[in-house]
């Protein structure tokens, strides 16, 4: 929790945004998520959001389905993907946020999942079907382990919704740029601005976008609006038609860091 | 943090949804609340049942099969409404309340069709635009369905996800809810998914049981013995089970997909090999694996094809006042063309599961009244039995 809340104050010090990745873990196995959370610790990533792979993941568009198809079929379970994160953790800092459906986190064991997090180093955890009402249980048992909870807030969410999810709220909240699923868009709506400054006023946490990021521009553009900026489904599918390749003349380099660069303003 | 306990039976139930769908649960769960208790909407409602569905249905006394099973059993004749099955209740409940509400576009998922069709049907007397998500695996083995609801002015969109049926059907409804939630109301097509979902769908399918009831009081004279119903989802169980549960004399049981055996993996028997879980929407039994991936279902039937069930089945189970209880594919077909020879009356794969359980436990039911829910018609899966049949 503590790393996570540095991120955001040396980004507000720096006048940048926060840089959030999202891989889904084990695609298209241990070795290359290894490979690339190295990669983007290494590579101007502030924060790195590891989703673990279910079969029915119903907020989410092709590419990260496609991205957890590949995953499952390489054997990660919630078990392995603590086990890719505690071998990251030994090695560098960038706060770790698990994003998930609920059904791995329950059928793991509420309590053991939160220690064994913990033990791994784990700093939030967001899930993607468990909305402030019926969070309480898993809430409380990573906050008894030191562990933020990240909750999402979208363009139709009202004062009920975004004072709901104030009450729970650790580390960040996360906007949902779009209602739909994941993946890019070209355009993101312009109304979503003042959404997110109705938010700002009311939760005095950092707020990042995320949902349909599709490059450097659509960063300019909400620039002033949020703290960071969460990027998967462009990210990995230009790693995947990259042939998961991190060398240096693929393409995934020159977009990777456009990205990197339009969240420190330039 | 306030918990609304009125979405839960027990431990299970609940709203486990992306926060994108809150605002419409809750909108949802406002209009419901009001409508069911508006008079207007419910003459309306139950106009469209009697002039429309045609309710009420027959209970009808099976002679021929009770002669020969030594049972008396009688068949409440939902494969009698409009569209073939008990589907078209909900659906019409569903879409009258969703365009007092407003809303311009629905959309549904459908596993063997009678859903999908039911509320192509709907959204056609209504005038709702309609699309239906349907397993690509789902619509080989029903293309009758997916060919009627394109008749019926709807769009049948294939998922071909994940194992194509049911749940992939589901997956792809919600993202498209969660995409178009504004404008959309989602006609889920049984007592399952986040609240009010499942205390909405049994309101509007109640009406099976509620009739049962009279029908049987008036030829028996008494209530039945025990009730038998397939669970797929669990609505036309619940549907006709409902109105019962505080008539404790009577034995609920709902017979689940056995599919080719509990041993073979292959089978869609929730109560028997699954655990509790958390499955697009709401807490119950899934089947799933020891890491919480769900997994894959078979059954003969792709109604009865998917990975969890209704909420309040699970509570009613563990409460102990429905027991569960499965039926194989061979059981299934046998009791499916028994049915057909002896009455003259061709089932619903999924209700030949409920017959093919009081055939199988006749001895058990020597001389009781067995009321068995016939939720629907067998038109549907004549074209897949006969491939059945032919390839042995």
């Amino acid at each position: 929790m503590k790393r996570i809340t540095k991120v955001f104050q040396d980004c507000t010090r720096n006048g940048t945004k926060a840089f959030v990745p999202y891989i889904a873990a084990g695609d298209p196995g241990p070795q290359k998520t290894a490979e690339i959370l190295v990669y983007l610790a290494t590579h101007g990533a502030d924060i790195i959001e590891v989703g673990v792979p279910f079969s029915d993941p119903m907020a989410d568009g092709p590419v990260i389905q496609t991205a957890m198809e590949r995953a499952l079929q390489a054997g990660t379970t919630l078990r392995k993907v603590l086990g890719m994160v505690k071998w990251f953790k030994d090695r560098y800092s960038t706060p770790i946020i698990v994003m998930g459906y609920y059904n791995p986190f329950y059928a793991y064991g509420i309590e053991e999942f939160a220690r064994d997090a913990r033990i791994s180093g784990v700093d939030g955890v967001l899930t993607v079907d468990l909305p402030p009402e019926e969070s309480k249980e898993f809430h409380n048992a990573l906050r008894k382990e030191g562990i933020a909870s990240i909750f999402l807030l979208t363009p139709v969410s009202d004062i009920e919704r975004i004072r709901a999810v104030k009450k729970v709220a650790g580390g960040f909240v996360y906007f949902v740029s779009v209602t739909g699923v994941t993946g890019e868009r070209n355009t993101l709506p312009e109304e979503i601005k003042e959404k997110m400054v109705e938010i700002k006023e009311e939760i005095p946490l950092p707020l990042v976008l995320g949902f349909g990021i599709s490059g450097p521009d659509v960063v300019r553009n909400f620039y002033p609006y949020v703290d960071g900026f969460v990027v998967g489904s462009a990210l990995i599918k230009r790693w995947v038609e990259a042939g998961f390749s991190l060398e240096k003349d693929s393409d995934f380099h020159p977009f990777y860091k456009s990205l990197v660069e339009a969240c420190r303003g330039r | 943090m306030v918990k609304d306990k009125s979405g839960y039976f027990g431990m299970f139930g609940g709203s486990y949804v992306p926060e994108t769908l809150m605002p419409a649960l809750r909108d949802l769960k406002a209009g419901f609340a009001r409508y069911v208790k508006d008079k207007r909407f419910q003459e309306e409602f139950t106009y469209r049942l009697k002039e429309y569905v045609g309710r009420p249905t027959p209970l009808t006394y099976a002679e021929n099969l009770s002669r020969k099973l030594g049972v008396k059993v009688y068949l409440k004749r939902e494969d009698l409404c409009h569209t073939g099955a008990h589907k078209i209740n909900n659906a019409i409940g569903q879409v009258l309340l969703a365009k007092k509400m407003g809303k311009e576009r629905i959309i549904a998922e459908t596993g063997a069709g009678q859903h999908g069709v039911a509320t192509a049907t709907a959204c056609a007397l209504l005038g709702l635009t309609c699309r239906v998500y349907m397993g690509t695996d789902d619509m080989k083995r029903q293309e009758l369905n997916v060919f009627r609801m394109g008749m019926l002015g709807a769009e049948v969109v294939g998922v071909d996800r994940g194992s194509r049926t049911l749940k992939d059907a589901i997956n792809e409804a919600l993202r498209d809810w969660v995409t178009n939630v504004r404008t959309t109301h989602y006609v889920l097509g049984t007592v399952f998914g986040p609240h009010p979902y499942p205390t909405m769908v049994k309101e509007f399918v109640s009406v099976i049981g509620k009739e049962a009831i009279r029908q049987i009081r008036r030829k028996e004279g008494r209530l039945p013995d025990t009730i038998v119903a397939c669970v797929g989802g669990g609505s036309n169980a619940m549907g006709i089970f409902y109105p019962f549960i505080r008539h404790e004399s009577v034995e609920l049981i709902g017979v689940e997909a056995g599919g080719l055996g509990i041993e073979t993996g292959k089978h869609a028997a929730r109560f028997a090999s699954g655990k509790v879980g958390v499955f697009q929407g709401t807490k119950s039994y899934v089947l799933q694996n020891s890491d919480g991936q769900i997994l894959d279902t078979y059954s003969v039937s792709a109604g009865l094809d998917y990975a969890s069930v209704g909420p309040e089945h699970s509570f009613l189970r563990e409460i102990g006042r429905v027991s569960y209880a499965y039926a194989t594919d061979d059981e299934v077909l046998d009791a499916f063309s028994l049915l057909s020879k002896e009455e003259g009356i061709i089932p619903a794969l999924e209700s030949s599961h409920a017959v093919a359980y009081v055939v199988k436990h006749a001895e058990r039911f020597s001389g009781k009244t067995v009321l068995v829910n016939l939720s629907g018609r067998g038109d549907k899966d004549v074209a897949h039995v006969k491939e059945i049949v032919k390839t042995g």
